[in-house]
C-alpha cells in the first residue's frame, strides 16, 4: 500500500513536473531534434526518457530521496567532485562577480583620466550619465532596437519554422540557408550590410523601380518624437536599418527554436483536433501556438540579453551616426572607456547595462533554478 | 494539401531564400572584380570576367591575424570544452547540496554583457603580462567560456543514464575512473558539439580581441573592421576580406551543421 501510494505520489510528480516545468518540456523537445537531426534510433530515444525520469526522482520527493540516503555521507569520491569544480568556481567567482564589484567601484571614483584615481565620487558619473545627450540617445536606441528585433526575429522564425514544418521537400535545404548568417560572426554581416543598406547603392538600387529612396542609417529622422530631457525621444528611422541586418543574422536562431518545438508536438494531437473539425488556422491558434509559448519565451530572453548588450555590429556597420541615432551603450562604452580614457563613466555605463540584462535574466535563471529543486 | 497551398508556401519561402542569400551574392560577386569595376552603380552587375585580386591584397593584409586566430581558438576550444565536461559531470551526475545553485551562479557568467568585467579585467591581465598576447586571450575566453560550456555538457550528461555509473561503482570503479573509462568515451558527440560552437564564437568574437590586443597580436574580426573601417582600402577588398574571416565557420556549418544546430539548442536550453 506504501509502495503503490509512493509510486502513484511519483508519477502525478512527474506528470506535474512536466506540465510545469517548461525547462523539462524543452529539454524533451530539443533531444526530439536531435533525434531527427542525427539519426539516432528510437531506442536511444526511450533512453533518454527514461534517465530523464530517473533524475527527477532523484531530486523528487522526500520519500524518493530516503532511497538514496547513501548519498548523504560525503564520501572520498564527493571530495573529489568537489575539486573538479573548484577551479572553474574559483575562476567565475573572481572574473565574473569579483570583476563586476571591482567595475561598480570604479563607477563611483573619479578615475576619468589616464592616471588612476580611486577617490569616491559618489554617484556622480551616472547622474552625468543621465543628463548626457549622448547616453540618453544611446537608451532610446536600445528600447527601440530590442522592440523591433525581437518582434521581428519571433514572427519571421516562427513563421519560417511553422512554413518548414509542412513536410515540404526539400526542407533541409530552406533550413540551411535559414541558419547560415549564424555561423558568421557580427563584424562580417556589420560589413556587408553597411554596403547593402547604403543609400545611394545596395537594396536601393531596385527600390528606385517603385519611387522609394530610404535613407536607412544615414536617415536622422525620430519618428514621432517628443522633446524628453535633451533628446528627441521617438523611433530612430536609422536603428530599422541596424536592426534588418541584425535581423537577418538572428531569424535562424529563433527558426531552430521553433522548429525544435513543433517537432516535438506529436501529430496525433493536431489529427485529433482536425478530427474534430478544427481548421487548419484553429489547430495552430488554439494548439500549437499555446504549446510553443515557452518557447517564445526563451526566444525573447536570449535575443533581449543579445540585443541590450549588442556592440559589434553596430561598431562594424555604422558607428553611433549623426546625432547618435545608431548609438547604444556598448559603442559608448567602448570609447568613452578604451579611446578616451574616461574608466569612470565607462564602468558606470557598464553597470547600467548590466542591470538591464540582469532585469531579464535573473528571474528567468531563478525560476530554472526552482524548477531544478522542485 | 492542395496544390494551390503547396506554390504558395514555396513561393514564400524560396522568397526568402533570396533575400537571405544577397548578401552571398554581393559578397561573391563584388570580391571577383577588379579594382576598375567597382562603383555604386554596378554593385549587383556581374563581373566582366574573374579577377583574383582583391583576395590577393585581402590576404596580404589579413594572412598574420588569421595565424593569430588559429593560435587562439584552438587551444582556448580545447581547454573550455574539457573544464565543461569536468563541471558538466559533476553537477549532473555528482550533485551534492546547493550544486543547482551553484550551477545557476555559474551559469549567469553567460548572460553578463562583458563590457562590465573589462575594466578590471585589462588592468589584472597587465599585471601578469597578459596584456595584448594571444595566451591571455586564451585565458579570457577560456574563464568566460565556462558557463556555456558546462551548461552543455551538463544536458548532455543528463541523458547518460545513472544505473550505468551506479553499476561501475559496485564493480569498485571510482570518480576519476567513471570519468575517464565510461563518462568521456561517451561524450564523443558532446565534445563535437562544444567544440564547434567555441570555435565559433572564439573565432567570430570582437570585443575581447579589440581590447584585449593591439595592431599586431589582434585576431582576424579586428583586422577586417580595420579593413573595412579604412578610407583607403576598395570595397572589393573589403569583401574579399569578410569571406576569408568567415571561411573557417562557414566551413565548419557547411560540414557539421547538425552538431552546430544541436550547439545552438543545447546553449539556448536552460536544463
Amino acid at each position: 500500500m506504501k509502495a503503490a501510494s509512493c509510486l502513484v505520489h511519483l508519477r502525478w510528480n512527474k506528470a506535474s513536473a512536466e506540465a510545469a516545468d517548461n525547462n523539462k518540456g524543452r529539454k524533451t523537445l530539443e533531444s526530439d531534434v536531435a533525434v531527427s537531426q542525427s539519426g539516432m534510433n528510437a531506442g536511444t530515444k526511450a533512453m533518454r526518457v527514461c534517465c530523464q525520469s530517473a533524475s527527477q526522482k532523484q531530486g523528487g520527493t522526500g520519500m524518493a530521496k530516503t532511497a538514496i540516503k547513501k548519498r548523504k555521507r560525503i564520501t572520498k569520491d564527493q571530495w573529489t567532485a568537489i575539486g573538479f569544480l573548484l577551479p572553474s568556481f574559483i575562476l567565475i567567482v573572481i572574473f565574473v562577480y569579483g570583476f563586476i564589484g571591482w567595475t561598480g567601484y570604479v563607477s563611483l571614483s573619479n578615475y576619468n583620466s589616464i592616471v588612476p584615481d580611486f577617490s569616491f565620487a559618489g554617484l556622480k558619473n551616472y547622474i552625468y550619465l543621465f543628463h548626457d545627450f549622448r547616453f540618453q540617445a544611446d537608451l532610446r536606441n536600445t528600447v527601440f532596437f530590442t522592440i523591433f528585433f525581437i518582434l521581428l526575429v519571433i514572427v519571421l522564425g516562427g513563421g519560417l519554422a511553422i512554413l518548414i514544418d509542412q513536410k515540404l521537400k526539400g526542407e533541409s535545404f530552406f533550413r540551411n540557408i535559414f541558419l547560415f548568417p549564424m555561423a558568421l560572426s557580427f563584424i562580417v554581416t556589420g560589413v556587408v550590410w553597411q554596403w547593402l543598406l547604403n543609400p545611394s547603392t545596395g537594396f536601393n538600387t531596385f527600390l528606385k523601380f517603385f519611387g522609394i529612396q530610404p535613407k536607412w542609417y544615414t536617415d536622422t529622422n525620430i519618428l514621432a518624437g517628443f522633446q524628453w530631457g535633451s533628446i528627441e525621444f521617438g523611433i530612430p528611422v536609422a536603428i530599422i536599418a541596424v536592426v534588418l541586418a541584425a535581423v537577418w543574422q538572428m531569424t535562424g536562431f529563433s527558426m531552430a527554436m521553433y522548429l525544435a518545438g513543433l517537432r516535438g508536438i506529436p501529430d496525433e494531437l493536431r489529427e485529433a483536433a482536425r478530427m474534430d473539425g478544427a481548421t487548419e488556422f484553429q489547430v495552430y491558434r488554439k494548439i500549437v501556438l499555446p504549446i510553443l509559448m515557452p518557447i517564445t519565451v526563451s526566444v525573447i530572453i536570449i535575443m533581449a540579453h543579445i540585443s541590450l548588450k549588442i556592440f559589434d555590429l553596430i561598431y562594424a556597420m555604422t558607428g553611433s551616426g549623426a546625432n547618435f541615432v545608431t548609438d547604444v551603450p556598448g559603442v559608448y562604452m567602448f570609447e568613452t572607456t578604451f579611446r578616451g580614457n574616461y574608466y569612470a563613466n565607462g564602468a558606470a555605463i557598464a553597470i547600467v547595462m548590466l542591470l538591464l540584462v540582469a532585469i531579464f535574466i535573473v528571474p528567468y535563471l531563478w525560476s530554472a533554478r526552482k524548477g531544478d529543486n522542485a | 494539401m492542395s496544390y494551390v497551398g503547396k506554390t504558395i508556401k514555396y513561393v514564400i519561402l524560396a522568397l526568402f531564400a533570396i533575400i537571405f542569400l544577397m548578401p552571398v551574392y554581393v559578397i561573391i560577386v563584388t570580391s571577383l572584380k577588379p579594382n576598375s569595376e567597382v562603383s555604386l552603380e554596378q554593385m549587383w552587375k556581374l563581373p566582366t570576367s574573374i579577377d583574383f585580386s582583391a583576395y590577393a591584397e585581402a590576404f596580404t593584409n589579413l594572412a598574420p591575424n588569421f595565424m593569430n586566430s588559429i593560435y587562439l581558438v584552438i587551444p582556448a576550444t580545447l581547454l573550455s570544452a574539457l573544464l565543461g565536461a569536468m563541471n558538466g559531470y559533476v553537477l549532473s551526475k555528482w550533485k551534492f547540496k546547493g550544486s543547482d545553485t551553484l550551477f545557476t551562479i555559474i551559469l549567469f557568467g553567460m548572460f553578463i554583457p562583458y563590457q562590465s568585467i573589462l575594466i578590471p579585467l585589462i588592468q589584472f591581465l597587465r599585471s601578469i603580462d597578459l596584456y595584448n598576447t594571444i595566451p591571455g586571450l586564451i585565458l579570457v575566453h577560456v574563464v568566460y567560456g565556462i558557463p556555456i560550456t558546462t551548461l552543455m555538457f551538463r544536458n548532455f550528461y543528463a541523458s547518460i543514464p545513472d544505473e550505468m555509473l551506479e553499476s561501475a561503482q559496485i564493480d569498485g570503479a571510482n570518480f576519476l575512473g567513471i570519468f575517464r573509462h565510461i563518462i568521456v568515451p561517451l561524450s564523443i558527440t558532446g565534445f563535437v558539439v562544444v567544440a564547434i560552437w567555441q570555435f565559433t564564437n572564439i573565432w567570430n568574437e570582437f570585443l575581447f580581441a579589440v581590447t584585449v590586443t593591439t595592431s599586431a597580436n589582434q585576431p582576424i574580426m579586428v583586422a577586417l573592421q580595420n579593413l573595412s573601417g579604412s578610407q583607403i582600402v576598395q570595397w572589393n577588398v573589403q569583401m574579399a576580406g569578410a569571406l576569408i574571416a568567415a571561411l573557417p565557420t562557414l566551413l565548419v556549418y557547411i560540414l557539421l551543421g547538425k552538431y552546430f544546430v544541436r550547439g545552438l539548442l543545447a546553449g539556448s536550453v536552460k536544463g
